[in-house]
């Protein structure tokens, strides 16, 4: 799949059809609800007091809708006028904006309690005209959002990069900007469903873990290698069993009859030997 | 949809705008009032946030003037569930659908068309 970054840039790709897709695709939906969920449970807001939140790239206001369902006050911004419009046709509960995130915001600071952000990162790595540095875009976006975020609190971005390069990038210009924090990679070792996060702390927090296949969280002391060890052992063993009865159960009497009738209505009765007692018997060892 | 929570979050980022960028005043306003389940418990946990004066002045300027001049000083008064419905009245049900805000420093002009302000800049108007 091609990346949309490389086609456009956000206000011009996100125009009206695509917008439209973004209402319409129950699997788009599904998918950004699932990383929205995500995302809030890597914000660790604690207990369920109401916060004040920030959607940086908000779109049609699909993880919005979330944040709305658990309660919270947001303020989404986006670059993209098409996608906003549908979000006002939707009548979404936060305080939209027309801004882009390089520019950086004018929030005061210690406004919000967290800032969400799901697949919009990937865009500030490109130089959509000549006067965009990505470095310096990151780096503003960055200070500003550290400016205006409460100590402590958490910003979690999803975001699809193309490179670990770039993932250095953004963690270096995070870190400059005074963020704690790293990437959690949920499923890593499967390619679909793999997702990576970029998890900024405001104060001295420790990074969460991400998720694996088995549901398991991913520590790397020795015990997790044992458990996976064992796990291996067993799918092996598992899978072995299976071939050995697929083998016995493949090569017997009903199937050498059975191919025999294939080739005798292929090639005629003649060129075929006839059943016996003894077709598909095993031969004793001394042959 | 520009609510006045948000509004008294919102300074002008324009570069080297240091002096005078908040609030930034609302021109030619069109209001419309939507009624909002109140969260008595958030407006109380939000009110060390605001800028008192900034919000009673916005207020006033568009025609809104049940907050008083001052923040009650007593905690009575000010966790009273009468004082916080008023609050929440003014902070969460008046959205600012069309207009323009204006930077009192640089002079800067943030459009609102349809509830959404353009909070976009030029490029020589980025800070660094």
């Amino acid at each position: 799949m091609s990346r949309p970054e490389e086609i456009a840039p956000p206000e011009i790709f996100y125009g009206d059809i695509e917008a439209k897709k973004y209402t319409a695709n129950t699997r788009i939906q599904n998918i950004q609800s699932e990383m929205t969920d995500r995302a809030l449970e890597l914000l660790a807001l604690g207990d369920d007091e109401a916060k004040f939140l920030l959607d940086i790239g908000c779109g049609s206001g699909l993880s919005g809708e979330i944040l709305d369902e658990d309660g919270h006050y947001w303020v989404g911004v986006d670059v993209s006028p098409s996608m906003l419009e549908v979000a006002v046709e939707r009548e979404v509960e936060g305080d939209l904006f027309l801004q882009d995130i390089g520019q950086g915001f004018g929030f005061r600071p210690g406004t919000f309690d967290g800032a969400i952000s799901i697949s919009v990162l990937q865009w500030l790595l490109n130089a959509d005209s000549a006067a965009h540095s990505p470095a310096q875009r990151i780096t503003r976006f960055f200070t500003t959002l550290h400016g205006c975020l409460r100590n402590p609190s958490r910003a979690v971005f999803q975001f699809y990069p193309s490179s670990d390069d770039q993932v250095h990038m953004l963690t270096t210009c995070a870190q400059r900007a005074g963020f704690g924090g790293g990437v959690v990679v949920d499923y890593p070792n499967s390619t679909k469903k793999r997702k990576m996060y970029l998890c900024l702390m405001v104060g001295h927090q420790e990074v969460p873990s991400g998720l694996t296949e088995g549901g398991m969280e991913v520590d790397d002391g020795s015990s997790s290698k044992v458990k996976n060890e064992k796990r291996r052992k067993a799918r092996a063993m598992a899978s072995k069993k299976m071939k050995g009865k697929k083998a016995l159960g493949s090569v017997d009497k009903d199937w050498i009859l059975k191919k025999k009738e294939l080739y005798r209505q292929r090639k005629g009765v003649e060129q075929v030997p006839r059943d016996s007692k003894f077709t598909g018997r095993k031969r004793k060892t001394r042959f | 949809m520009v609510r006045l929570i948000t509004h008294n979050m919102l300074t002008c980022h324009v570069k080297n705008c240091t002096k005078d960028n908040f609030p930034l005043v609302f021109e030619n306003v069109e209001l419309e009032v939507r009624p909002a389940e109140a969260n008595l418990d958030f407006i109380k946990r939000f009110i060390p946030k605001l800028e008192w004066d900034a919000l009673v002045q916005t207020a006033r300027s568009i025609g809104e003037d049940s907050l008083p001049e001052q923040m009650p000083e007593d905690k009575a008064t000010l966790e009273s569930e009468e004082f916080l419905q008023k609050l929440h009245h003014v902070l969460m049900e008046i959205h600012v659908e069309e207009g323009q805000m204006k930077c009192r420093g640089c002079g800067h002009i943030y459009p609102i068309s349809t509830g959404i302000p353009n909070m976009l800049l030029a490029e020589h108007e980025v800070g660094r």
